[in-house]
């Protein structure tokens, strides 16, 4: 049963579990807080001189923070989707790997919420946002709801990680008619989440770009593609890393899901391009800004190409098994999927929307050195929180260490398994 | 001074009543506010003006002590008077705006007027009307417009026209979309922002058709000889840094019924101002008598600033 | 509607009254009657007016012959409407400080725009409502009118260009400031 004085040595064994590591872990520690160290000094600057010192101006008004938002929002919402196989069709393989999809939501969700934070130019009056607190226009504004079920599906999966970790951890086993309703729950939420956020730029008729009916099945069917391919890089890491064991055969269903919603990504993305370029209405303009330049500004045409032939290529890798099935071939595919997502759901999304602007003028804008500086100072964040998370975790989830072993073993010395 | 300020508060909110705000403030405490002092990296933010609420669900007496602190804050900046008026909306009254295409001729002096009567921040620059250069052959395409001209004189042969500012929407987007509320159509049709809720998220910009909405991007920088000290808390009252603000039809005057700045300007006399719901009005007259149409009128956002055709 | 009717006559009665102040700056004109409809003076040249001060009728005798003026008035040059109009169309050849209709109605110059209402009929209807031209003043209360004039020379009465203010800051341009208050 659940005891206080259990959870509170819960929680001293897993800081203290953190806190010890091989040299490389401290040193991917090191090198994470570093980068945090130096966002956090962008960030300060930021907030003294205001976001001037981003090179977001009125013409367009969001950028590299509201790129990575969304994206990682994508992140969030597909690392949960892995539950979907394991607990619809009670697929064992799949199973033990959807707690790491929480914990990479987790992160995921932490880094959403803290590019947020760094893009509001008042960040002092963060309670103005906060339910019951402050005065939310709820259900009016999309923003309003994305603030409750982003912050809802975050506390759902960090209970649910918290749970079953301290189920490992006191060697009992979790009971089932709590978990299975909560995860079986996060699925509809993580489409929400990721839908929330398709309508929040769907929404405005003011961005003809944005304002198209598939923008969340577009949403869904690119962050079904970038979330798995994460995990699947990861699980590898994982096991040359732990002790913990994937079967290939997982990882391989899990790539060859990928193949499907990567083609319904393509075939959405056609859809989408079709429409615009054939009827070629006044709202072309930002497709031709993106694909083929306007006026002579071509800034996201390399990128806007990038991504469509890293999408295709990945797409042939994980469609064909002799592909999918060779490591090399599918980390590849891994590797170009998630570029691919990366440009079309951060700034391929947000730029074209801005560009031209309301009025038809071509601002170019490219992230300035504060910006990706306390962006990279969010995705350390976000990495660190995943590491030390996984750090706990992973010997939790083996059984290696346990209330009554890992007191024991806490006296000798430690034995890291990289 | 403080007569108009005193016969001029909002009608009392039905149900946010000071005690419920209290409740709330006593919540964050004092400590909170320090730590955001500490986070936004100025120093002058006080208790008060963190633990400020929304201004629609403020009673009239706080309202008072908000109107206090804010002409103390600017004393203190600017060693001038400013009063903050809180003239709430005339009954009766629906403020509409017509702009004649066919006069406009580019010169630009409601741009600088608004800026002067509207405090705007000089440097970074903010100004609330864009005037666009159009080609006569392209018509209202905004994908011609060109913004940045600057001959010896206009107009230029080809061109003509088109000052752009908030179209005071009777469907707002932007109203809509503020996630925390600090926007808000006032009964006389002027949609205005709360300077002191808004938390800078921009949500607003993004979803404006006009481009009318603008961001303090750094601190505002009002040299104190040329600040207006005939303010509105809701309209042209100096603006702290991170917050969004826009045209609000000069609500410091339209309220006392003069005239906003730019039509008081404009040499073409391009620019026509009044009360929709008066038969009698000019801004009746163009909407009966001339060619008139609304800018981007397809995304039925209902501005209640029209365009016309005085020829 | 009625009170547009009003309002006119205050016009006139305000432009009858206008002679005798036509010294004093537009705006410090007093209110006249109930509605308060305020002109200004025309634009004169200064020392230009009354033109009888000239043209008294005895020092000079009234030329009717339509010709290019080359002692006087020189820097006048005519562009309005057809080639044959000249002088005497508009200014009346012996009361020379009137002007005159079409059908010889004699017209104070602080009444020019019923003299421009003959032939722009609908200029003159859109004036009078307030559309075309300029008004300034309270948008429900007192408003100040300009006369035609004002904006348009009647000699050439097309609206003068205009050297623009400055154009906006492009978005590039707008920077963190070094240095200077905050």
């Amino acid at each position: 049963m659940f005891n206080f004085r259990n959870f509170k040595q819960f929680i001293i064994d897993t800081i203290g579990l953190m806190l010890t590591g091989s040299r490389i872990y401290y040193a991917w520690v090191g090198f994470l807080l570093l980068l945090i160290v130096i966002g956090t000094g962008a960030y300060i600057g930021q907030l003294n001189d205001g976001l001037i010192v981003t090179k977001m101006r009125d013409q367009v008004s969001w950028g590299f923070y509201i790129g990575n938002f969304t994206f990682l929002v994508g992140v969030a919402a597909a690392a949960i989707m892995l539950v979907i196989p394991a607990y619809i069709y009670d697929w064992e393989p799949i199973k033990e790997i959807t707690i790491l999809g929480e914990m990479l939501a987790i992160s995921a969700l932490i880094m959403c919420l803290g590019f947020v934070m760094v893009d509001i130019g008042r960040p002092d009056r963060f309670w103005h946002i906060m339910p019951l607190v402050g005065r939310l226009n709820w259900p009016q504004s999309m923003l309003a709801w994305d603030v409750i079920v982003l912050n809802l599906y975050l506390v759902l999966n960090y209970f649910v990680v918290t749970y079953l970790l301290f189920c490992a951890y006191t060697e009992r086993h979790y009971v089932k008619k709590i978990v299975t309703p909560l995860v079986l729950l996060s699925i509809p939420m993580a489409v929400s989440i990721h839908t929330v956020t398709a309508y929040l730029y769907n929404g405005l008729g003011a961005r003809p770009f944005w304002n198209s009916a598939i923008l969340a099945p577009r949403f869904l069917a690119s962050a079904f593609c970038s979330g798995p391919a994460i995990l699947l890089i990861l699980l590898q890491v994982l096991q040359k890393t732990t002790k913990l064991k994937i079967k290939d055969e997982a990882i391989f269903k899990i790539a060859e899901l990928m193949a499907y919603t990567m083609g319904f990504n393509l075939f959405l993305t056609a859809a989408e391009s079709f429409k615009e370029l054939y009827s070629g209405t006044e709202h072309v303009v930002y497709f031709q800004y993106l694909l083929f330049g306007l006026k002579g500004h071509n800034t996201l045409v390399p990128y806007a190409w990038a991504s469509i032939i890293f999408g295709f290529v990945a797409f042939i890798l994980f469609l064909v098994p002799k592909f999918r099935t060779n490591w090399k071939l599918l980390n590849l595919g891994c590797v170009l999927i998630y570029a691919s997502v990366y440009i079309e759901k951060g700034m391929g999304l947000i730029i074209p929307g801005l560009t031209p602007d309301a009025l038809g003028e071509i601002y170019v804008y490219t992230p300035s050195f504060t910006e990706i500086a306390v962006a990279a100072g969010i995705f350390a964040i976000g990495f660190l929180v995943f590491t030390l998370m996984l750090k706990a975790a992973v010997p939790m989830m083996l059984g290696e260490f346990t209330m009554s072993r890992g007191r024991k073993k806490a006296t000798e010395p430690e034995v890291e398994p990289s | 001074m403080t007569d108009s300020k005193l016969t001029s508060l909002p009608e009392p909110s039905t149900e946010a009543s000071g005690g419920c705000g209290l409740g709330r403030r006593e919540f964050l405490g004092v400590g909170v506010a320090a730590v955001a002092t500490a986070l936004t990296g100025c120093g002058t933010l006080s208790k008060e003006e963190f633990l400020q609420h929304n201004f629609q669900e403020l009673s009239k007496e706080e309202v008072l002590s908000v109107i206090a602190r804010l002409e103390k804050e600017y004393k203190a900046k600017y060693g001038k008077d400013v009063k903050v008026g809180t003239t709430p909306a005339m009954p009766g009254v629906i403020f509409g705006y017509a702009l004649d295409l066919s006069r406009c001729i580019g010169c630009r002096r409601c741009v600088h007027a608004c800026v002067k009567e509207n405090n705007q921040s000089r440097n970074p620059e903010v100004q609330w009307i864009r005037v666009l250069q159009l080609d006569k052959e392209e018509g209202v395409n905004l994908q011609h417009a060109e913004q940045y001209y600057n001959p010896a004189e206009v107009p230029e042969e080809g061109h003509f026209y088109m000052p752009i500012q908030c179209q005071q929407c009777k469907k707002p987007p932007c109203v809509k979309v503020c996630p925390v509320g600090a926007t808000w159509r006032e009964k006389d049709g002027i949609v205005v922002v709360d300077y002191n809720w808004c938390i800078g998220c921009r949500y607003c910009m993004a979803a404006c058709p006009y481009g009318a909405r603008h961001f303090n991007w750094g601190e505002p920088n009002l040299p104190p000889d040329q600040v207006n000290t005939d303010t509105h808390y809701l309209g042209n009252r100096p603006r702290p840094k991170g917050v969004v603000e826009k045209c609000t039809f000069c609500v410091q005057r339209t309220r006392k019924g003069l005239y906003p700045a730019c039509v008081e300007i404009c040499p073409t006399g391009s620019r026509k101002f009044g009360n929709l719901l008066d038969k009698t009005s000019e801004i009746r007259y163009v909407l009966e008598n001339k060619r008139v149409f609304k800018l981007k009128e397809e995304l039925n956002t209902q501005p209640n600033f029209f365009y016309f055709y005085g020829v | 509607m009625n009170a547009r009717l009003i309002r006119f006559a205050g016009l006139s009665l305000l432009l009858l009254a206008l002679p005798a102040m036509a010294k004093e700056p537009p705006k410090k004109a007093e209110p006249i009657a109930q509605e308060g409809i305020q002109v200004p003076k025309p634009p004169f040249t200064e020392g230009i007016f009354p033109c009888t001060g000239c043209h008294d009728g005895k020092s000079m005798k009234v030329n009717t012959t339509r010709r290019a003026l080359v002692d006087m008035h020189g820097d006048i040059e005519l562009k309005h409407g057809p080639e044959s109009r000249w002088c005497l169309d508009c200014h009346d050849a012996n009361s020379r400080d009137n002007l005159h209709l079409a059908s010889g109605e004699k017209v104070d110059f602080t009444a020019s725009y019923k003299l421009c209402g003959q032939c722009h009929g609908d200029k003159f209807r859109d004036w009078r409502e307030g559309i075309h031209g300029k008004r300034t003043g309270s948008w429900n209360g007192q408003k100040q009118y300009l006369l035609c004039v004002n904006c348009h020379n009647p000699h050439s009465p097309r609206f003068a260009a205009l050297k623009p203010m400055p154009p906006p800051a492009r978005p590039e341009a707008i920077q963190t400031r070094t240095g200077g208050a905050r």
